[in-house]
């Protein structure tokens, strides 16, 4: 494993985990509203895989996509920013914490009803294919997701036209607090594409190298015309579902056993261990986190509030009547 | 037998233009055009394309440019509906055809949870140039759950834009408008209007793709419709000009979201009478919309409250006597105009 690579996840991993500690307590401050999903616990999935895509590649995830908006570029300020709900956010102060966007980037979308990735990747996928465009798409979605209509219909659609989707299977174990074998009959979601003629494979998604390498064959897999791929990273949320989720229906044993398989914890001592990086370099990567994240709320605080109701809600304002006065 | 093959492989050529066409014909050359004109249009949906669509709308397109743009699908309205939203977001110009609007019910998370909110909910950063064609309506006996009309569930989700084109004409203007702007449309259809023949001009100018057109002039009474009403109102006008010596004018709406107000308010301050006649329930249906925004625009100008003939508020029923009564008719939308201009004059 290339020591870059390694110092590049560690960072991605220590960025990723502190700007979502900061959004939790900006979130208990009263500074962001709404709905708020944290992804602690998750890292793995979403810096591995979306480290394995190029930039002309396309992602579109759920509303638990603060960490997939940061792998695509999107500057945490302008993240941040749109937690606050301010112009200067992704997505102008219009979309929140669910609904992040930034088609320069790539990353399209923040979709807060379960299921909705699906359509819209295969049709971005459609997009690429009848254009013959080289590029592919990430799909992100949870276990909970696989149980959606849309699940087994766009994952028909993708293998029918061998569409460049790859679907990435967060499967943390919990629809909000329905346990996986509680709510499906087949636990493992990879099972679960193989009748719609989808190919897939189950990994561990606590271990970044390990989602790393098998998104990278997936990718190369699915940008070589192969048709789509199901990627099922097995995972584990740390928080609640939602800043409202106590998470009283998960054992305390069950969350430690899982908190002992941390992939930030795990990749920083084998770092260690394996002499791919030093103490002092951890810590000023660490540091360099703290920093990034410090300043993009300093950003987020700064942003004046959007002030036109009507913005966006048509290309131009309809110029006969329509409710608005 | 030779033609027959043919046409059921969906392999015979789009219509062509000519002085009167029926309204599938005008659609089918409205999406012809469009297809050739813009390498980023395509077309999906059940049938559309070996079959040649189920109304024949889209039949030779797929001959002419290909399984890629013109596209069937497997029965998943919702994922084929939002599968136009993903790649409207990325520079497609998909034209989506629900074989009815009772199974655009499946597809309404795609319609309105996402097509209609993305560009706003992305700040105004994301466009979805997306038109959903789907015909609906009272046709013949086809029971409760093939007979819907859905205006107001649609009317009432921002970010959408609605238009009924009823005549061959307004179907080619409106669809070819349609494909070329940057919003979700929604282009609703009539099922028993795809056989009706027109007059037709390919090269007539379009009005603009949301105004409302003047069917027939009249100074007594205005009859507001889209779609098939329009028809009945301008039977009910002729009845109403030779028997009762009424005027009525009529108007077609033509768009229901958004809807051309001044045209209508115009027509007030002429007739001082209104009658929405619509096809869809009467209860919170698209009508009551209208009459609330014309007594807010227009209240002095009225010289009675504004009516509604409506359907009846069931599922509508599959016994042809009882379906036709769940809908108006001339006779209805006649007496309706003759209580109120008679009323006046007693």
């Amino acid at each position: 494993m290339q020591r870059d690579l390694v110092r590049q996840f560690l960072y991605d991993m220590l960025l990723a985990r502190r700007f979502e500690e900061a959004a939790a307590e900006q979130y208990t401050q009263g500074k962001v509203g709404g709905f708020l999903h944290l992804y602690p616990g998750e890292e793995a999935v979403a810096v591995g895989s979306l480290r394995a895509a190029e930039p002309g590649d396309y992602a579109v995830s759920t509303y638990r996509e603060h960490v997939h908006a940061l792998m695509r570029g999107v500057p945490p300020g302008a993240i941040m920013a749109e937690m606050f709900g301010r112009a200067t956010g992704c997505s102008g102060g219009y979309g929140g914490s669910m609904h992040l966007f930034s088609a320069e980037h790539r990353f399209l979308g923040g979709y807060a009803i379960v299921g909705e990735t699906f359509p819209v990747a295969i049709g971005v996928g459609y997009w690429l294919a009848m254009n013959r465009s080289p590029d592919v798409v990430l799909c992100f979605f949870g276990e909970g997701a696989a149980n959606q209509g849309t699940f087994h219909e766009s994952l028909n659609m993708a293998a029918l036209w061998k569409l460049p989707v790859l679907f990435i299977c967060e499967n943390n174990h919990y629809q909000i607090g329905t346990e996986v074998h509680r709510q499906a009959a087949v636990v493992e979601v990879y099972k679960r594409g193989c009748g719609n003629g989808v190919p897939g494979r189950r990994v561990d998604g606590m271990d970044v190298l390990v989602v790393y390498e098998a998104a990278r064959d997936a990718v190369q897999h699915v940008r070589g015309g192969n048709g789509p791929f199901l990627l099922e990273c097995d995972t584990y949320r740390f928080r609640g579902h939602s800043m409202a989720d106590g998470g009283d229906y998960r054992s305390a044993l069950e969350v430690a056993e899982l908190k002992a398989r941390d992939p930030l914890l795990n990749l920083r001592n084998r770092a260690l261990e394996n002499n791919w990086i030093s103490e002092e370099d951890i810590e000023t990567l660490h540091q360099k986190a703290h920093a990034v994240v410090e300043e993009a709320i300093r950003f987020a605080e700064q942003g004046p509030a959007p002030e036109d109701l009507y913005y966006g809600v048509y290309r131009r304002p309809l110029n006969l009547y329509q409710g608005r006065p | 037998m030779k033609h027959a093959a043919q046409e059921s492989a969906g392999l015979i050529a789009p219509a062509k233009a000519r002085s009167e066409l029926m309204v599938w014909e005008a659609l089918n050359i409205a999406l012809d055009q469009a297809l050739a004109a813009d390498e980023a249009v395509f077309i999906m949906g059940e049938d559309v394309g070996l079959y040649g669509g189920s109304y024949r709308v889209t039949q030779g397109l797929y001959a002419k440019y290909g399984e890629w743009r013109v596209r069937d699908t497997p029965i998943s309205e919702n994922s084929f509906t939002g599968l136009g939203v993903g790649a409207a977001l990325v520079g497609g110009r998909p034209v989506i055809e629900i074989m009815t609007v009772n199974f655009a019910l499946l597809a309404l998370d795609a319609i309105i949870n996402m097509a209609a909110k993305l560009r706003y909910m992305s700040g105004g950063k994301l466009r979805v140039p997306l038109v959903v064609r789907m015909p609906g309506g009272v046709a013949r006996q086809l029971a409760a759950q093939h007979s819907q009309r859905l205006e107001h569930t649609l009317m009432n989700v921002p970010g959408l834009r609605i238009v009924a084109p009823g005549t061959a004409q307004d179907s080619y203007w409106q669809l070819t408008q349609a494909i070329r702007e940057d919003d979700p449309i929604i282009v609703l259809e009539h099922e028993l209007l795809y056989f009706k023949k027109d007059p037709f001009n390919v090269h007539a100018e379009a009005p603009p793709l949301h105004s409302a057109a003047v069917r027939r002039a009249g100074a007594h009474v205005t009859l507001i419709a889209w779609h098939r009403m329009v028809d009945v109102c301008l039977q009910a006008a002729d009845v109403l000009a030779s028997e009762d010596d009424i005027s009525a004018e009529v108007i077609d709406l033509r768009s229901l979201k958004p809807i051309d107000l001044p045209l209508l308010v115009a027509s007030l301050k002429k007739t001082h009478r209104a009658i929405v006649v619509e096809e869809d329930c009467k209860f919170a249906g698209a009508g009551a919309e209208i009459v609330a925004a014309l007594q807010e625009a227009a209240f002095y100008e009225l010289d009675a409250p504004i009516a509604r003939a409506a359907g009846a508020d069931v599922p509508t029923p599959y016994n042809g006597a009882l379906e036709a009564a769940s809908i108006p008719n001339a006779e209805a939308v006649t007496l309706a105009a003759r209580r109120m201009v008679g009323a006046r004059e007693e």
